[in-house]
């Protein structure tokens, strides 16, 4: 499912150069978790990001679901990330001039299927939100918009899953609560998941541990 | 504090000032121009009349006002005559004919000033030849050169050179009857000065230098009322034409004025976003401690530190603009206006744009004074809204606004009345497309159909999105469409009312100053061209000399009387007649054709003339015609359609009194082209070279370039705010920038297309900005049929060109600015949302 080989990353900062991943490799198969773990500024997100097709890398390269990211310009990016990829953030990233159900049915309106309603307003029953489905972001709690940011990141029947700190920004019931329920969901799909954590915890629930620690794996 | 507050935004906030900038410079420019303008007519007043005295009178001097001529001659140091009248010219190379105001010409007129001509020495050497000088447009317009000859009346002259220049005359000034200067030794010989012919009598003279002009006026005043003579001065030149310019640059100072507002709108919209922005800053600092008032100072001070900024940009700015003043108003200038700096002007603009802005940004700035230390507790942002609503102190500024506007108002049109209806009219058009912009956020809000294409949602969405810039856009946009479609809608409306006149069967030539002797033989030779005599009016001229037997001493003695001493002055052209024309209605009294013999006349009056003159039904009048007192008792009194193209007037007579009088006619037909049209005028001028004509033809393409002329003024100025309206789009759109990018980058990553995200941008401008054109549009075709139907008593038929062009052009340039500045957040990479510095 996801094949990354030998990926090289550099920022340039001012007249510097900073080499945030260096020679990663790794390969995840269809249906397994895999967590991505390490102190901040290991270079987490930016490999995370780098998997999903959101950056370029310098070096390398990464295969998803059978297409090389390199060979796809950004709007073959877009496509593949909204036909084969879901996303979960740690800061939620609803839109908010949306309710919960637009929310939801985003990707499959990009997509521009014909049932996005009924299956976000089956979604957000599964996340237990139906009696919100009318509500706005801001009219959320955190734990309310992350269960939102659930169901839309499995709207358009991901192949793959990335969450980015899911649980970072709630407290430890309602992180708890999220978490079960992204597992839950991910087994019932049989969607493969990549997340990002500095809950070791959390990381161990899944099938593979990433450990990176200054842009390399160790 | 403020400063180091500002550090991270001063980009920003000097962007937000920007709105303000074309605003001031455009009040700066019209400003230092029109002091300029006035200092240039102190300077050149002289030459704007080219004596010190003037005396004019509409018909040949009496033998009582040759006297004082000629006991002025006496005082003088130099003098000169002129007799101006319009006539007729054929150009003997093309056979080509045209009307003209003749200047005939004796002495060294002017003495202030030159006439500019080319050859320079033809200014001198014409009035020794039979030589004239024709104004340079005539002879571009007949492919005529210096040393062709030119037919006016009965002699042939040469044309010794182009006139360039005449001292106070203005380029438009000519435009109807170009100017040609003839010696006045040969008018006799023209055969133009025979009875009846409408001439201009005008005496120049000079004095030794500072010699008591206004003095001598005053102690002649009587007299010269008394014998129908009119007076020019240089100091009454000087005020009369510095009052018209006033007006002028006060009506385009207020244009400008409108192009602040609209960027104070802007402005007070950007400090709303950027204040509601600073919220958490504000919570944190009452948390350490900070007073209201304290937290509240900071953001003041950042403004007025910007306003500064943005003040003295529209400064330089205006200053540069005003030397391009004078090119776009070269053709309405009586004198040539420099580029001096005004130092007055530039401080006026500096505080009225200061102030403005500071106005208008207190309105969001207040709710800083509520913010609550508890809100650093909080995370969602929606509470932070309500603080702004319900605030006093908000009507006291909206207040302060109205009064400043009026305040300003009043001094650029000198009249409270105007003042107010312009406020008023200002208003309501702000109010009508807040209005409207409100419900177009309540209707999408509430009625977007969910059925519709997910990027038409989400493109309507962004209109009520948190921080969204609707009203202002919709505001500023469309008060500058409305701006330039009235323009448009008076412009048409005016033209179309002249060349309603000239469609099927109503007249479209006149030919005047026929003699009775001609009266038969021109009707016959206008059958003769197979052209129909439409009408035949006979003009008798007379002079009021008593309303119930008061005289003018009489009536200038005792002003309880309540008739208008004006009435005397001037010449009355009135006809005979037994029946009413299709443009009059009686509105009181009887009208009797004809008169019994031995019986008074009882005239017929224009209803709003006898209301000027004071007098009703029943009223005695007494005229002198041509020598001879006439009694008449007013029988009626008329309304007159004054705007169709037929011969109307103030006084009608019934057959039976004046039949006798001397009198000229005037004759109307219809042409049916230019080619039939020329032809028939150089028939006419080559057998009656006394009679002139008018072609409406040419009359309306003068009056369409003479609008356009004006158009173009008008529109320069306005164009102001729509550049302003422009500005403020651009800017609203960098305010609202980075919440911009970070939704366009999460719908990319969410696998959103640069398509899709096109569309998203496009629905939302394109909306916008077809909202704000038609509401701009029908506030133009409120206000112009307003005009319509209160000013110019026309009907009004807007253009549907016309409007199309508007919907499309503003629609399409509000959609290109959108999609151009809202390019860079089409093409962020996704990576950025997971990082929390988007």
């Amino acid at each position: 499912m996801l094949s990354v080989k030998n990926i090289s990353k550099v920022y340039q900062s001012g007249f510097k150069k900073l080499t945030v991943l260096n020679n990663i490799s790794f390969e995840i198969a269809s249906g397994e978790t895999a967590a991505i773990v390490g102190p901040s500024g290991s270079g987490k997100t930016t490999l995370l990001g780098l998997c999903a097709g959101l950056d370029r890398y310098d070096e390398g390269s990464i295969r998803l679901h059978g297409s090389l990211l390199d060979e796809l310009d950004e709007d073959g990016l877009a496509q593949i990330r909204n036909q084969h990829v879901g996303f979960v953030f740690q800061n939620f990233q609803l839109l908010p001039t949306l309710t919960a159900l637009e929310n939801v049915m985003v990707p499959m309106e990009l997509q521009g299927a014909l049932n996005a309603k009924k299956r976000s307003l089956e979604l957000l029953d599964k996340v237990g939100l139906a009696d919100r489905a009318t509500h706005y972001a801001s009219e959320l709690s955190g734990g309310e918009q992350q269960r939102v940011a659930l169901a839309r990141a499995f709207s358009n029947n991901p192949k793959i899953l990335f969450a980015d700190e899911p649980t970072g920004n709630l407290d430890t019931e309602t992180g708890q609560k999220v978490e079960q329920l992204l597992f839950n969901l991910n087994r019932d799909a049989g969607t493969t998941l990549v997340l990002v954590t500095h809950d070791l915890e959390l990381a161990s629930k899944t099938e593979h541990i990433i450990r990176l620690k200054g842009g390399v794996l160790v | 504090m403020a400063w180091r507050d500002s550090r991270k935004n001063r980009a920003r906030l000097l962007f937000f000032i920007s709105s303000i900038v074309l605003g001031i410079a455009a009040l700066v420019a019209i400003a230092t121009f029109g002091k300029n303008l006035k200092q240039e007519i102190d300077n050149q007043a002289a030459s704007l009349i080219g004596a010190d005295l003037e005396i004019s009178s509409g018909k040949p001097l009496t033998t009582s006002a040759k006297t004082l001529i000629d006991s002025l001659i006496d005082i003088s140091k130099s003098n000169a005559e002129e007799h101006q009248f319009a006539s007729m010219a054929r150009f003997a190379k093309n056979g080509g004919t045209r009307l003209v105001q003749i200047r005939a010409l004796k002495g060294a007129y002017p003495f202030y000033g030159e006439l500019e001509t080319a050859p320079v020495s033809a200014a001198s050497t014409f009035l020794d030849d039979q030589k004239i000088l024709v104004d340079k447009t005539l002879l571009l317009q007949f492919n005529a050169t210096v040393g062709d000859t030119v037919k006016l009346g009965d002699l042939n002259f040469q044309i010794a050179g182009s006139l360039i220049n005449t001292p106070g005359k203005t380029a438009i000034s000519g435009s109807v009857a170009p100017t040609i200067f003839m010696p006045l030794s040969l008018l006799e010989k023209t055969g133009l000065s025979q009875k009846g012919s409408r001439i201009n009598y005008k005496y120049y003279f000079r004095f030794v230098d500072h010699y008591p002009v206004d003095r001598l006026v005053e102690h002649l005043d009587d007299e010269l009322e008394k014998l129908s003579l009119r007076i020019e001065t240089i100091a009454n030149t000087k005020e009369n034409t510095g009052r018209s310019f006033t007006d002028l640059t006060d009506f385009l100072g207020l244009v400008g004025f409108i192009a602040l507002m609209l960027g104070c709108l802007g402005v007070s919209s950007s400090i709303h976003v950027y204040v509601k922005e600073k919220l958490p800053s504000v919570a944190i600092l009452r948390c350490i401690g900070a007073y209201s008032r304290q937290t509240f100072l900071i953001y003041l001070v950042q403004i007025i530190g910007i306003s500064i900024i943005g003040a003295l940009l529209g400064v330089l700015l205006g200053t540069i603009i005003q030397q391009a003043l004078p090119w776009v108003l070269q053709d309405f200038l009586p004198v040539t206006v420099g580029g001096t700096v005004s130092w007055l002007a530039i401080t006026q603009g500096i505080l009225i744009g200061v102030f403005m802005a500071m106005l208008f940004s207190l309105i969001p700035l207040i709710g800083v004074r509520k913010v609550s230390p508890l809100q650093t507790l909080r995370n969602q942002s929606h509470d932070r809204l309500s603080i702004f609503k319900e605030d006093p102190l908000k009507w006291l500024i909206y207040v302060s606004i109205v009064i400043f506007i009026t305040v300003f108002s009043r001094f650029q049109l000198n009249n409270w009345y105007q003042s107010i209806i312009f406020v008023i009219g200002v208003l309501l058009a702000f109010l009508i497309l807040y209005g409207v912009a409100i419900l177009l956020i309540k209707v999408l809000r509430r009625y977007t159909p969910l059925s519709w294409p997910y990027v038409w949602r989400q493109g309507l969405a962004n209109l009520y999105r948190p921080n969204n810039q609707t009203v202002t856009l919709l505001v500023a946009i469309g008060l500058g469409t409305a701006l330039i479609a009235s323009l448009f809608f008076i412009q048409g409306m005016l033209l179309s009312r002249i060349a309603l006149s000239s469609s099927s069967n109503q007249p479209n030539m006149v030919l005047f100053d026929i003699q009775s002797s001609q009266k038969d033989e021109i009707a016959a030779l206008t059958e003769q061209s197979k052209l129909p005599v439409l009408e035949e009016v006979s003009i008798v001229t007379m002079q009021l000399i008593s309303i119930n037997n008061y005289t003018l001493e009489d009536i200038q003695r005792d002003s309880t009387l309540g008739f208008s001493s004006h009435a005397f002055g001037g010449e009355i052209r009135a006809t005979y007649r037994s029946k009413l024309t299709a443009s009059e209605k009686i509105a009181d009294g009887q009208w009797v054709g004809r008169v019994q013999t031995g019986d008074t006349a009882k005239i017929s009056l224009d209803k709003r003339y006898a209301e000027r003159l004071g007098v009703k039904v029943g009223d005695r009048l007494q005229f002198n015609v041509q020598g001879v007192v006439i009694p008449a008792i007013i029988g009626s009194l008329r309304t007159v359609d004054w705007n169709r193209m037929q011969t109307n007037f103030r006084v009608l007579f019934p057959l039976g009194i004046i039949d006798d009088a001397p009198q000229f006619h005037v004759i109307m037909t219809r042409v049916p082209n230019d080619r039939v049209s020329a032809n028939f005028q150089q028939l006419v001028v080559k057998e009656f070279p006394n009679i002139s004509v008018i072609d409406l033809g040419l009359i309306l393409s003068v009056l369409d370039g003479i609008l356009n002329k004006i158009g173009f003024v008008i529109k320069f100025i306005g164009a102001f705010s729509i550049l302003t309206g422009i500005v403020v789009l651009i800017a609203s759109i960098m305010i609202s920038k980075y919440q911009r990018i970070q939704e366009n980058v999460l719908l990319r990553t969410l696998g959103a297309s640069r398509r899709q995200l096109f569309a998203i941008t496009s629905c939302e401008y394109l909306l916008l900005g077809l909202l704000a054109s038609i509401t701009g549009i029908i506030l133009a075709l409120l206000a112009s049929a307003l005009l319509a139907l209160f000013v110019f008593e026309a009907p009004f038929k807007p253009s549907v060109l016309t409007m199309l062009l508007l919907l499309f052009g503003v629609s399409g340039l509000t959609l290109l600015i959108g999609l151009f500045n809202s390019r860079s957040t089409l093409n962020q990479p996704p990576l950025a949302v997971l990082r929390k510095e988007t």
